[in-house]
């Protein structure tokens, strides 16, 4: 561990392909937990099947790759079959388990998780797939650090998306009225917004965007029917120290949580990346607790 | 089940007689020329892919044998049958199938299922009823440390995976005009029993050359990045770059070595055929080396098959969609071919007997010679390493059976 430590002080340069990897990753796993942040804030489910969602974009690409059709543009294909998904399971799922506490919400989506996992398993095969983007690789300070084009494009095209979101959200009429419906349902539909109709299109919102994520991880990493765990859990930490409701915030801890696995990786070793994530969570809680306690000593 | 209960019926006039035939289970090992060996094994679930390749292994061994005139004992030929079970890539699923192959079907020859895990659920059962199984698919070396007598393995175990790359390393080293004791080996394996295994065989040969470990990193089981790893590679620089981690860990450091342009000389891996790096990756995947079991273009021959390339043939014909024979495949077909030597040397059914020609089994097949050591893996048979070259899978090493020279140093692309 110490060795490993030795050498980012000794060979600086090798920060920066940890840096940069680290926020490339890091841009993938914001999309996926705002997703989680808008269904979490604005309808109170906490969606488990989140990573299974990613995990059925990647196929998508892999399946439209088959066909010849380069992922990039498999992009925007996926995200309209994912928002039609997502509107099906809301009507089919979620709708019912809106009203009741959070282990309904935990099992049915858990639930739902599952069967997607087996589904896709039964569908393709346990094996792993890749969807190849064809891209160049460039180097750069003297070819010691190396950037993958296909991870400099999907940055890009994180930012591209999660703009796209931010003003869908702050212009449009359907963006208020989530934004409405999130800060209180009942005012809402006393104002004449259509609850019903906001809850299923920020499901399928979710659901768009998770798959939109799963086409970018599918040429950059590898799938598999029963990885969505993974990303699920990711998440759910980014989520969880960011609070939803607050885009930058989502931001700023996913890059962090990038940083933190790659650099645990270096340091520690690829068995401790995981360990990583979750110990996070655990830290971010105990923080947040502190925070609660003292302000609410202020308040006494 | 039920077609055994079919069978029954149309056997016999009564319900009486149908009843006492079912209940006496005994003879339904070897009733009239028929010998039935019982298999439970993966057609769903994770292990799915392999189990399927296993059984279609099984499956041509058992018509090829039947062919040829089956299997002689006592003067009568009899014909060999396989009753298979899904155990759903469960190993407790496993157990519980081989206790119903036993008890209620009767049967008293076991083949193995697919994979470790499955194996160690199973081999208990086995060695309770003394019931001998011929497995062709559970390599975990703590199968043979528990003292089975029962359990017979045709293939070689995890620990032997990747250690021809340390040998293969240290020659390199020496044309080098370096010493073997100068080579920096670079280790990332995932945190599973095989992989750990593999592991073991690996270090245990590094120590003979008093080889240095530069990276021994663990790999999670969902894994799906390893660039932090490859970023200490390409920081220290091994000369041998060892990874294990089954399909992901193949196609994940094919991928990232390549989108990192990591220039490691020799990197040697498991699992290539299965995770298909060659058609994913194309020249990405040139000059990497892979650990196999077995390959058709080994000059391995017997009289059943003939040469490990007129079995490749045959099994591409019996089966589509076959683009390689996977290893899997002539693995299971070597385990019947045992069953058969077995039977006919023993020249009866008591399993005990059986057994004892099990043991002493000492056979060249296709699929390499087959001899059993005292723990019952085989002990005749190396692993091959073979390496990428164009695209195309030539046998390197070991240099007795190797049909090409080892591009080195590897070429990042």
């Amino acid at each position: 561990m110490l060795d490993n430590i030795a050498i980012l002080t000794a060979a600086p340069v090798f920060n920066v392909q940890l840096i940069l990897d680290g926020i490339f990753i890091g841009a993938i796993f914001a999309l996926a937990a705002y997703g989680l942040a808008l269904v979490w804030g604005v309808m109170n489910v906490k969606n488990l099947a989140q990573g299974e969602f990613v995990i059925m974009g990647g196929y998508f690409a892999h399946v439209m790759a088959g066909w010849g059709i380069h992922p990039i543009i498999a992009l925007i294909p996926a995200i309209v079959v994912m928002f039609l998904f997502g509107w099906g399971i809301y009507r089919l799922i979620i709708r019912w388990i809106i009203q009741h506490d959070m282990f309904t919400s935990l099992l049915a989506t858990f639930g739902m998780a599952l069967v997607i996992q087996q589904s896709l398993n039964l569908a393709f095969g346990p094996e792993i797939q890749t969807v190849d983007s064809g891209f160049e690789i460039r180097f750069i300070l003297d070819g010691l650090v190396t950037v993958a084009e296909i991870k400099l494009v999907s940055f890009l095209l994180c930012v591209l998306l999660a703009g796209i979101v931010v003003v869908f959200m702050k212009r449009s009429r359907m963006g208020q009225a989530i934004r409405a419906t999130a800060q209180d349902p009942r005012a809402a539909r006393v104002m004449g917004i259509d609850t019903e109709k906001v809850y299923a299109f920020t499901f399928a919102l979710n659901a768009a965007i998770c798959g939109a994520a799963g086409v970018l991880i599918s040429m950059i990493w590898v799938i598999q029917p029963f990885y969505g765990i993974t990303h699920s859990i990711r998440s759910f930490v980014i989520v969880t120290a960011a609070g939803f409701g607050n885009l930058p915030g989502v931001i700023v801890s996913a890059f962090g949580l990038g940083l933190a696995e790659q650099y645990s990786g270096f340091v520690l070793g690829a068995e401790f990346q995981q360990a990583t994530v979750v110990g996070l969570l655990v830290v971010v809680l105990v923080w947040r607790q502190l925070l609660l306690s003292r302000h609410r000593q202020v308040v006494q | 089940m039920l077609r055994q209960l079919l069978d029954c019926r149309t056997a016999t006039a009564g319900a009486v007689a149908l009843a006492i035939t079912c209940a006496a289970p005994a003879q339904a090992r070897v009733d009239g020329d028929t010998i039935t060996l019982g298999s439970a094994i993966s057609f769903t679930g994770k292990y799915s892919t392999n189990g399927v390749h296993a059984k279609n292994g099984y499956d041509l061994a058992v018509k090829q044998i039947n062919e040829a005139g089956g299997v002689k004992v006592g003067g009568k030929s009899y014909k060999l049958k396989v009753v298979y079970y899904d155990d759903e890539s469960t190993p407790a699923r496993t157990a519980q199938l081989l206790e119903r192959l036993i008890n209620q079907d009767g049967v008293k020859f076991v083949l193995g299922p697919y994979s470790s895990a499955t194996t160690k659920a199973a081999a208990p059962v086995t060695e309770k009823y003394k019931i001998p199984m011929v497995e062709a698919e559970g390599a975990s070396r703590s199968l043979f440390n528990k003292g089975y007598k029962y359990l017979f393995a045709v293939l070689s175990t995890s620990e032997q995976y990747l250690a021809s790359a340390i040998d293969l390393a240290a020659e390199m080293a020496k044309k080098n005009g370096r010493d073997p004791s100068s080579v920096k080996v670079a280790l990332a394996f995932e945190n599973d029993p095989f992989s750990l295994d593999v592991r073991a065989g690996v270090v245990e040969d590094m120590k003979k050359y008093g080889m240095k470990i530069v990276i021994d990193d663990k790999l999670p089981r969902d894994l799906s990045d390893m660039s932090a790893t490859l970023t200490k590679a390409k920081a220290l620089k091994p000369d041998l770059l060892v990874v294990s981690g089954h399909s992901k860990g193949a196609a994940t450091v094919t991928r990232q070595v390549n989108e990192m342009k990591i220039n490691v000389p020799m990197i040697a891996i498991t699992h290539c055929e299965a995770a298909k790096i060659v058609s994913k990756f194309g020249d990405g995947a040139n000059d990497i080396l892979c650990a196999t079991q077995w390959a058709e273009t080994l000059t391995y021959s017997d009289d059943l098959f003939g040469t490990a390339a007129d079995y490749d043939k045959l099994f591409k014909a019996t089966y589509d969609g076959y683009k390689n024979v996977p290893y899997q495949s002539a693995q299971a077909s070597a385990a019947v071919m045992v069953w058969k030597d077995a039977f006919e040397r023993a020249n009866s059914f008591d399993t005990d007997k059986v057994r004892d020609a099990l043991a002493a089994t000492d056979m060249k097949t296709f699929y390499g010679n087959i001899k059993f050591s005292e723990h019952g893996n085989n002990i005749a048979k190396p692993m091959v390493l073979r390496q990428i070259q164009k695209g195309k899978f030539n046998v390197v090493a070991p240099s007795k059976w190797a049909s090409h020279e080892i591009n080195y140093p590897r070429k990042a692309n």
